[in-house]
């Protein structure tokens, strides 16, 4: 455990100094999400009805942007080589790596959406049910898109294969994020049904995402 | 505890960089391979480290702790120094002492013996070439691993880092441990030697 929690703290204090990635994914998304009614126009009820989706879009396209960095940086500098080498395993450390990164970039998003759900119109309710719904999504993104970002590993300026690869996998999370988003402000269907297939997403890529990233680091070995 | 490899086989991109390599290295003792550029040095000890795939042959550790893999009682020096710039000298050093896992000694004494004491809280980003060194070999003293695997562990040394780091190697072999560097300079090591390649 002491292994695990050296390696999140690791990762949280890089990610949180200059140069690291967790503010970069916040900025973006406000900029997503800030320019959205300029783009769109005054038009207030369009705004409420288009505001999950632009929440939830802003959110996928920030996470996708920071996941890049995720093993490429420790593939350059020669931590990859040691991690594989570590008394860890390689499984439970993909694990860490990916709580150390939606700690540090998925949950300020979240901690972002009320303040952003001002400019779309949405009320208090409809806001912490968009907020509620990141919260149980944003780590089946991370999770499912850490598998990517190992595959990525080995490929030099892999960040485009990374969305290409990553993005038919976050499409079931978008969907139903969205879906439970909007059944919570604007009915009739229950709020209760699509959110719990995201809690179910986020859960399957909890298994799948550390042992899929660790044996494709394993295989992508050179 | 020994050492050995038999019959090894690599290939890098498709090209064959060595083959019917053998050795042997016990406790105590050091194997110092060498050879020209491009040779495979840095791939052998990349074998041993786990970090490649052995396409043909084996290697076998004898000996050692049963329950654990060959990389995971080794220590691997590669050209990359794994440190992050972002992070203090200390706490680069002490994320490896307790993240890679073995018996594990206070990190603020092993930066003492390299010498990098006074720059303890420094972001590692500020170092030189040199420093990182050091840092990197604070690394193997931080944490007890028999296995020593040394990618031109002098590069970039001043003579007194050296003689610091000479001292330091006859002191783990002292203890029983076992060491595989690749290098050109001469690293003041009494040891057999394997030479890989061609005979210039």
């Amino acid at each position: 455990m002491t292994a695990l929690g050296a390696l999140i703290t690791r990762d949280i204090r890089i990610a949180l100094r200059v140069g690291g990635g967790a503010l970069i994914g916040v900025l973006f998304f406000l900029t997503v999400v800030v320019l959205m009614p300029f783009a769109v126009g005054p038009d207030l009820a369009l705004l409420t009805r288009l505001g999950p989706a632009i929440l939830w879009l802003g959110a996928l396209l920030a996470s996708l942007l920071t996941l890049d960095r995720l093993f490429t940086a420790d593939h350059e500098d020669g931590s990859l080589d040691l991690i594989v080498m570590s008394r860890t395993p390689l499984e439970l450390a993909c694990a860490a790596k990916a709580l150390a990164h939606w700690l540090a970039a998925g949950l300020p998003l979240v901690i972002a959406t009320p303040v952003l759900g001002l400019l779309l119109n949405l009320d208090a309710l409809s806001t912490s049910a968009v907020a509620l719904t990141l919260l149980a999504g944003t780590p089946a993104l991370t999770f499912t898109g850490m598998i990517g970002a190992a595959l990525a590993v080995t490929m030099h300026r892999g960040g485009l294969l990374l969305a290409v690869l990553v993005l038919p996998l976050s499409i079931p999370v978008l969907i139903f994020g969205v879906a439970a988003s909007q059944a919570a402000i604007t009915g009739p269907s229950s709020f209760g049904a699509p959110f719990s297939i995201l809690c179910a997403l986020s859960l399957v890529s909890f298994v799948i995402g550390p042992f899929a990233a660790a044996a494709s680091l394993r295989h992508g070995l050179d | 505890m020994r050492l050995s490899g038999r019959d090894l086989r690599c290939v890098r991109g498709g090209r064959e960089v060595f083959s019917g390599l053998d050795f042997t290295a016990s406790s105590g003792e050091a194997l110092v391979v060498t050879g020209p550029n491009g040779s495979g040095k840095t791939s052998l000890l990349r074998l041993i480290a786990g970090l490649l795939v052995i396409e043909g042959g084996s290697i076998g550790l004898e000996g050692g702790d049963s329950e654990l893999t060959l990389p995971e009682q080794a220590h691997y020096l590669g050209h990359r120094d794994a440190l992050k710039p972002a992070l203090s000298v200390e706490e680069n050093l002490s994320f490896w002492r307790d993240f890679l896992g073995g018996e594990a000694f206070d990190a603020r004494a092993s930066l003492v013996t390299v010498g990098l004491d006074h720059a303890a809280q420094l972001p590692a980003a500020f170092l030189s070439a040199g420093q990182r060194r050091r840092l990197s070999i604070a690394r193997l003293i931080a944490l007890r691993r028999p296995i020593w695997l040394l990618d031109e562990p002098t590069n970039a040394l001043d003579t007194a880092g050296q003689s610091m780091f000479a001292a330091l190697m006859s002191d783990h072999l002292a203890r029983g441990g076992l060491i595989v560097a690749a290098t050109h300079a001469p690293l003041g090591l009494q040891g057999s030697e394997l030479r890989i390649g061609g005979s210039s």
